[in-house]
């Protein structure tokens, strides 16, 4: 009857589409892992060496990765990162995971209203809301200080958290909540008992998104940060601005094998979730 | 039942109050405070305030007359003693260069050698600068509390001798070329992302699960995958001496002398982005994707569509609904985005971010910087409104 | 429930564990942070910061006891601005170039350095008679007259190498990219003497507007093929990896990798731009009393000659100039190699700091516009 019709047309058009999305996966991956083999290299270059190509064992090293270690800037660069990703996750986590709770009950007032105000900081561009908080936090006296850059954190990260949990919840079914006040339970027991474990893997997905938005943030302590807030993210942006290493990609290195160790767990928390679903 | 429900509410919302408290206070009124810098420019009108009120009644046309020079003269020692003359006169030097050095010239001058009566001809001596209308104008102008200078300049505006707004000399114009180069770059890089995360958002959400699940591993990599890592790598990949310029010249494509610019102009910044935000265009696109059963495209074909009739009618009215929120994600990131222009945008692939950095960082002409900002926000805002209007914020998710 | 509580120390424990690493990590972190005998100098990086380490920062050390860390930046006044609004000052000391030096002490920044409180020289001429006059702000210490230069690197050279700063500008007789730092400081100065303007009409130029037109038109000239650096430590690293085939560039940081790195590097002395800079200290640090003790000790005529050892920059003072001797690390002769070397100033210009600090702002903006056109 028509072109859709024809055995040969389709098939040839199956893989063409086949063909063009391994072309823009390889554009998305080969370029993240371009870095691994790279960062061993003995020679301080960012291509591949003639001795690189050739296996030769000389021209591979772990130099760049002593000098991360021995150099005084990257370890408590990563102490920092931590210190702030953390207190940030754990305020985001908290605050995000009550606020999902109440978004999914259907009693909510203003639910559409609130919902676009929490989750405004992850859709506003990051240099609007970066240079909004230097002139606020540098009025308040709080510039160039730790505590406003966890709170400037957590406040983006929260959205991530709200997001999630409210997708563990929106299969949840509220009954449970009469059901639970029925058998005389308060609603803080309610909470505890019966909400929170199943909710749970969305919490700590969300806690995982909003500490990898964190830990990869370098706009915000670019414009808030004073020189004690060096972060790995802010090292990076320094080094690659100014004498791009190898360092760097041994840095970058770490960073993606901490990338994929993140995403195992928030995979493993989603299949949890799954299967409690 | 009407009481139960009054106290269903009221936990929801006591629920949702501490973050909507928290994102009042770090996030909205940051951004409040923003607004309010890009037209409020208190320094100068709080430091300098009998000069001003004695400016208040001057024409404009002649040359004050000498009691505004003697309170203008000892309002600048005064301020030149607590070392806080600086500050005014580098807002003042904004307006009218070389400001800077006249009023702080005059100040120690005058200070030195205070002049018994006659104050104009003093400080017309000490620096001849006084003796000009235009200088007079800049300190009165500088002084105004409220100003809409910020957002003028940030239009490529000024103001005329007399007040009227004109347009700024044509080597000094910027800031409309750039705001609508950001957008024209940041609609291409959303049109690109859309093009190329179609067709495989389509693969992973009718592909068998075993192999959807590997497949959509490939997209999260690199989504998960910092920043600053996935920029470092454009760099190693794209510049002079790096992987595929090499890898050309090794082929024999290129000679030694050919080697591509590829990085450190728009067409890095391009490369970059579209690879830093399209896993953000394939995974609400694929979480669409996957509510739609493949059955409905196959009785569509077996109506007798052709496969782009069927899918035209029946496949993407259904997947819209992913492609705004794609779209609507990548587009507002591409507007603000700073750190990947910045480091392989080079001299011509710098978006409106870049110079809003330069002012917060650079020329601490915040007010600006301000303007800047919220002339964005404004435009973003408005994306936002249309969007929840089209298809509802409560469509957003993660994957 | 009972499940749940026996499952409960085991984790417990666990959290106690990785609570405790966190706890003595932070403590890690703060604690170098908060030594309130360490002196924090911030100064421009590379190879001029370790000249500023073995010559100053060390014997510092050693004479009393205060630890000096040094950061870097790439100058500007925007972190001190900002570290003195909010009232939290980490750094003490700042390596400064006078007309920053000079704004941010009419801004009040800066404390005051006052001339009768710095050392005399060896002979016993009072400080303030030795520091030529006009050369230094007011709230400026110390500090080293460095220029800026072109310097190409001679492989990228076999036939007619240039010689000129006009060369520079010659993309026809010397064809290939150009480093530049991306600021218009010298380079507005640079544009228009190869184009023509003598060294005395240089600033009288660039106070019209036509002046400034005619430095950004000679600047387009060579637009296309400019690379443009920030970090000082950059344009040796350019030339060595030839990126680009000649380089604006601190004298300085050339003459390090000629020596040290026996980079195949030529100064263009030609047209070259002298610029001071000096030691300041910000305005409210809480270690004020151990950054005047450190601006005093290297603000002597034995400490400012004594960088001289490891970079080409010369001091500041008059009675340091005569002892300027070799570079400690190759024995050379350092006179021939510093900017004010007689052979090296047929064509020099000083900058003129006055007029920077009065159109920094509005050539900044006017370069910003340059760069994205």
């Amino acid at each position: 009857m028509s072109a859709a019709k024809n055995p040969g047309d389709s098939r040839l058009r199956r893989w063409l589409h086949v063909g063009f999305c391994a072309a823009v996966l390889f554009f998305l991956v080969a370029p993240v892992l371009v870095v691994i083999p790279l960062s061993f290299n003995a020679e301080p270059y960012f291509t591949f060496t003639e001795g690189m190509l050739r296996l030769d064992p000389d021209a591979w090293s772990l130099r760049w990765y002593r000098n991360v270690l021995e150099e005084g800037r990257w370890l408590p660069a990563l102490g920092k990162s931590l210190t702030i990703g953390i207190a940030a996750t754990v305020i985001a986590t908290t605050l995000g995971t009550l606020a999902a709770l109440g978004l999914s009950s259907p009693a909510m007032p203003g639910r559409g209203m609130v919902t676009a105000l929490l989750i405004s900081p992850m859709v506003t561009p990051i240099i609007i809301t970066a240079a909004g908080m230097s002139f606020f936090y540098s009025d308040m006296g709080l510039g160039q200080t730790y505590t406003a850059l966890i709170l400037a954190h957590a406040v983006l990260g929260a959205p991530f958290v709200v997001i999630s949990v409210s997708a563990s919840l929106s299969g949840y079914n509220h009954d449970l909540n009469r059901a639970a006040a029925n058998l005389g339970a308060n609603g803080w027991t309610t909470l505890r008992r019966v909400q929170l474990p199943l909710i749970a893997p969305g919490v700590f997905t969300g806690a995982l998104f909003a500490f990898a938005a964190s830990f990869d943030e370098v706009v915000v302590v670019l414009f808030i940060g004073g020189p004690e807030q060096r972060t790995i993210p802010r090292e990076m942006w320094a080094g690659i601005r100014e004498q791009i290493s190898p360092e760097i990609l041994a840095v970058a290195t770490f960073l993606i094998v901490f990338a994929i160790l993140l995403l195992a767990a928030v995979n493993w928390l989603r299949q949890r979730d799954y299967v409690r679903a | 039942m009407a009481n139960s429900l009054t106290n269903r509410r009221l936990r929801a919302a006591l629920l949702a109050a501490p973050l909507f408290v928290f994102v009042s206070v770090t996030f909205i009124a940051p951004l409040a405070t923003m607004m309010m810098r890009s037209v409020y420019e208190p320094v100068v009108a709080e430091s300098l305030p009998e000069t001003l009120a004695a400016l208040a009644d001057w024409d404009g046309r002649e040359l004050p007359n000498e009691a505004t020079f003697r309170v203008a003269g000892m309002e600048f020692i005064a301020l030149n003693e607590r070392r806080a003359l600086g500050s005014v006169a580098t807002r003042v030097n904004r307006l009218e260069s070389g400001m800077r050095s006249t009023m702080l010239g005059v100040a120690r001058e005058l200070a030195n050698d205070p002049p018994a009566g006659a104050w104009r001809e003093a400080m017309i001596a000490a620096d001849e600068d006084w003796a000009e209308v235009s200088s007079w104008l800049a300190v009165r102008r500088a002084g105004e509390r409220i100003t809409p200078r910020h957002y003028l300049n940030a239009l490529d505006l000024d103001r005329g001798a007399a007040g009227e707004i004109v347009a700024q000399p044509e080597d000094r114009r910027i800031y409309v070329t750039l705001l609508l180069r950001t957008f024209a770059i940041s609609a291409a890089i959303t049109g690109i992302c859309l093009l190329l995360a179609y067709p495989v958002a389509w693969l992973l959400a009718h592909a068998r699960p075993s192999r959807a699940g590997l497949l959509l591993l490939l997209v999260l990599v690199p989504f998960w995958t910092s920043l600053l890592v996935r920029t470092t790598s454009w760099i190693v990949l794209l510049q002079n001496q790096g992987v595929i310029n090499d890898l050309l010249v090794a082929l024999g494509i290129l000679a030694e002398e050919q080697r591509l610019s590829l990085i450190y102009n728009m067409t890095g910044t391009i490369i970059a982005m579209v690879h830093v935000l399209l896993p953000f265009m394939i995974l609400p696109l694929y979480s669409i994707m996957r509510t739609i059963p493949p059955r409905h495209m196959q009785a569509a074909a077996s109506l007798g569509g052709s496969f782009w009739q069927s899918f035209r009618r029946v496949y993407w009215p259904q997947s819209l609904p992913g492609v705004a929120a794609g779209s609507l994600l990548v587009f507002i990131m591409s507007i603000g985005f700073y750190i990947t222009p910045a480091l392989v945008g080079g001299r011509t692939g710098q978006l409106i971010s870049s110079m809003i950095a330069y002012h917060m960082e650079q020329s601490l002409n915040w007010g600006l910087a301000a303007a800047l900002g919220a002339i964005l926000l404004l435009l973003v805002v408005l994306l936002y409104l249309i969007y929840s209007r089209l298809v509802g914020v409560d469509r957003m998710s993660l994957s | 429930m009972i499940p749940g509580n026996s499952a409960k120390p085991g984790r417990c424990r666990g959290c106690s564990t990785v609570f405790g690493l966190l706890l003595a990590l932070s403590f890690a972190i703060f604690s170098t942070a908060a030594g309130a005998q360490t002196l924090t100098l911030v100064s421009w990086g590379g190879s001029y910061a370790r000249s500023v380490e073995r010559a100053w920062v060390e014997p510092f050390m050693e004479e009393t006891g205060i630890t000096v860390r040094v950061e870097d930046y790439n100058g500007g006044l925007a972190q001190i601005r900002a570290q003195v609004e909010t009232g939290n000052v980490f750094w003490d000391v700042v390596d400064m170039t006078t007309p920053d030096a000079v704004r941010g002490c009419d801004e009040g920044m800066l404390e005051f350095i006052r001339l009768e409180d710095l050392p005399p020289a060896p002979d016993g001429t009072p400080a303030s008679e030795d520091f030529p006059p006009g050369s230094r702000s007011e709230c400026a210490g110390g500090g080293i007259v460095s220029s800026t230069i072109v310097a190409f690197n001679n492989e990228l050279f076999p036939g007619e190498k240039p010689s000129t700063l006009e060369d520079y500008f010659d993309l026809e007789k010397f064809p290939g990219r150009r480093g530049m730092r991306r600021v218009p400081v010298v380079n507005l100065e640079f544009a228009l003497m190869a184009d023509g303007v003598p060294l005395e009409r240089v600033y009288q130029t660039l106070d019209t507007d036509e002046g400034v037109a005619r430095a950004f038109a000679k600047l387009d000239t060579i637009k296309d093929q400019i690379v443009f650096w920030e970090a000082g430590a950059q344009p040796p690293q350019m030339l060595a990896d030839q990126e680009v085939v000649m380089t604006t560039a601190y004298n300085g940081r050339i003459f390090n990798a000629q020596i040290l790195e026996n980079q195949p590097f030529t100064i263009i002395w030609d047209g070259q731009v002298q610029e001071t800079s000096g030691l300041v200290i910000v305005l409210g640090t809480p270690r004020l009393e151990i950054a005047e003790q450190f601006l005093e000790f290297i603000s002597s005529s034995e400490s400012l000659a004594a960088i001289s050892k490891y970079i080409s920059y010369s001091p500041t003072r008059n009675s340091a100039n005569a002892l300027v001797s070799t570079h400690l690390d190759t024995g050379i002769d350092m006179a021939p190699h510093m900017p004010a070397a007689e052979q090296n100033m047929r064509r020099a210009l000083n900058s003129d700091w006055l007029w920077w600090a009065d159109n920094r702002d509005e050539m900044n903006e006017r370069f910003a516009v340059w760069l994205t056109r």
